[in-house]
């Protein structure tokens, strides 16, 4: 398998990542580099190996239900660029 | 024109808060009404570095969910990251889970109004309930041209309980709905506040010929908050679909947004701008797993359900199906009734319910009260129940001290027919007695009855039961006065 040069202006854009002229060939031959990674991985016999999520076999440990954060917006704030009334603020987005 | 017959296809996607302490990735509160942020945490908030990690009471509920609808609570589930980016979502992902949900499969049985003022079951399969956090809020009022958020939201545990596409008509989404409402709140998972946005709805709305065995095209209709809101986007969105179709064109897939003001829908995005999530599992969460003896001991602690509390109703105290059905719409109606059946008898259950969602309801709902706080409490009520079993009142009778009673103008049912001498007459000679007085003083309709017009011997009654103030018993009245008349 191998990208071609829109999908990875496709991929770039739903990473908010500009490419610059150039660059979307670059981008494409490393990622295609990677895609030669998995197709030789994909060559292994894995028949009746179950599926992994995640490389640990362990389950997901718990928490009990409380409360235990208590409001330190004061301290998040201040390095935030902007704020107001409590609100953080971003440049306008309307869907 | 030709004059097809459609038939809509309806499933719904709704989005039910968990009513935990704290949020499903961090020890945040979840209390809603706070100051903006000051329930929004650095896991929150995404800074990096930050880990999630899992609040143990959502898992619970949504294997009580599993159990209440008699799914496949699953031993392993996963959690994957939906991407996207909006600024109420600080990591750029969503943690919810894709491939491997926790609650598989399950159905619900509801009963739908059928327009002729009765009702009909249907069972409605549900495809999947999955755990995944909510995001924050965006608001767009004007803070010199720039959107304020509001993360405190951020984070919040939400099961997203999604059904096949099953329902036929609005009203069978909308007793879907209410019934998926009601089983939440029974189950004690979610508080169900739907002004506070606890229960949220979205519809796949798609429309086909009747008979035709493949799907047509659907748009998806984002966020509907109410039951009516509901039913007015389905109505209006099928009706929509189906005019363009007769009109020659095509439904193109796409998310739309419902406009209460105008009851109109509107697209939002089409399928060619639609979301591309890229999925995957989120190495940041281990697998969950859930053993067996962790879904027995839930078991254990579960509520008798609704379905199984209409059943016995139907079987043990003789109820009809949609009587059954209405007093388990929640645990505090049926508590109420069950109190009043223990103490009433259950020879006097019908006549328990029909008080409860009758005159009890009617007068709760012109109250603007919940049944737990009734004026009446449920003893009294039996206690009244108990006087019309016996003779000792009429219907009639009763209705003054169920009114009585809610007016707190006696301790019980006993108590103020003593004291407004209530006590029904069934001695058969004082009742001929009233009945002689009121033939003597309306010949007229006694000439009239005797003609052959039978609304004159109702009449009659009418005037007998008046002249008794009521305490007449109706069914001796009738008779002895049938046969005074001859």
């Amino acid at each position: 398998m191998s990208l071609s040069l829109d999908e990875v202006r496709h991929i770039a854009k739903l990473a908010r990542i500009e490419l610059a002229d150039g660059e979307a060939e670059a981008t494409q031959s490393k990622l295609n580099g990677i895609f030669g990674l998995i197709e030789e991985m994909q060559a292994v016999n894995t028949d009746g190996v179950e599926p992994m999520s995640h490389p640990q076999e362990l389950a997901q440990r718990l928490r009990e239900d409380a409360v235990t954060e208590s409001n330190r917006r004061n301290t998040f704030q201040n390095v935030a660029p902007q704020t107001e009334a409590g609100l953080y603020l971003v440049p306008k987005v309307i869907e | 024109m030709s004059r097809t017959d459609w038939e809509v296809v309806i499933g719904l996607e709704v989005h039910t808060q968990l009513n935990t302490r704290s949020k499903i990735f961090s020890g945040a509160s979840t209390a809603f009404g706070a100051e903006p942020n000051a329930q929004a945490c650095a896991v929150d908030i995404a800074l990096p570095g930050v880990l999630p990690v899992l609040n143990r009471g959502a898992v619970e509920r949504a294997i009580r969910f599993g159990l209440a609808i008699g799914a496949a609570v699953a031993p392993k589930s996963v959690f994957a990251r939906k991407n996207y980016f909006y600024p109420d979502l600080p990591k750029g992902y969503q943690i919810s889970q894709y491939e491997l949900p926790v609650v598989v499969g399950g159905q619900i049985t509801l009963m739908v109004p059928d327009g002729k003022g009765g009702h009909y079951e249907k069972v409605v399969n549900l495809t999947r309930a999955h755990l995944e956090e909510d995001a924050g809020k965006s608001l767009h009022e004007d803070f010199h041209g720039m959107t304020g958020i509001d993360l405190n939201r951020a984070g919040t545990p939400l099961l997203e309980i999604v059904s096949e596409p099953e329902m036929r008509s609005s009203s069978e989404a909308v007793a879907y709905a209410k019934a998926l409402h009601a089983l939440v709140r029974w189950i004690d998972i979610c508080d169900g506040n739907m002004q506070e946005g606890s229960f949220r709805c979205d519809a796949n709305v798609s429309v086909r010929p009747r008979g035709q065995t493949g799907f047509g095209t659907r748009r998806e209709i984002k966020n509907l908050n109410s039951f009516r809101f509901l039913q007015q986007a389905i109505d209006y969105e099928a009706q929509w679909q189906i005019e363009l179709i007769e009109d020659g064109g095509t439904v193109q897939q796409a998310t739309v947004l419902f406009d209460p003001d105008s009851g109109e829908t509107r697209a939002m995005r089409s399928k060619e701008d639609a979301h591309d999530y890229r999925y995957f599992p989120d190495p940041d969460l281990l697998p969950l797993v859930i053993d067996a003896d962790w879904i027995a001991r839930v078991k254990g602690e579960m509520p008798e359900l609704p379905g199984a509390l209409s059943a016995r109703f139907q079987s043990e105290h003789g109820l009809s199906a949609y009587d059954a059905a209405t007093l388990t719409a929640s645990r505090e109606v049926a508590q109420f009734y069950l109190d009043a059946v223990a103490a009433a008898g259950v020879a006097n259950a019908k006549t328990c319910a029909n008080w409860v969602m009758g005159e009890l309801a009617a007068r709760l709902n012109k109250a603007e009260l919940d049944i737990g706080t009734s004026p009446v409490s449920a003893a009294q009520l039996a206690g009244l129940v108990a006087r019309i079993a016996d003779n000792t009142i009429s219907n009639a009778i009763a209705k003054k001290i169920f009114e009585a009673l809610w007016n707190k103008e006696g301790e019980s049912a006993d108590a103020i027919i003593e004291a407004q001498g209530l006590k029904q007459v069934t001695d058969t000679g004082a009742i001929e007695a009233i009945i002689d007085e009121v033939l003597a003083a309306n010949q007229k309709s006694v000439d009239e009855y005797r003609a052959g017009k039978e609304k004159a011997f109702n009449a009659l009654v009418g005037q007998c039961m008046k002249a008794s103030r009521g305490k007449a018993n109706p069914a001796q009245v009738n008779e002895l006065l049938k046969k005074k008349l001859g």
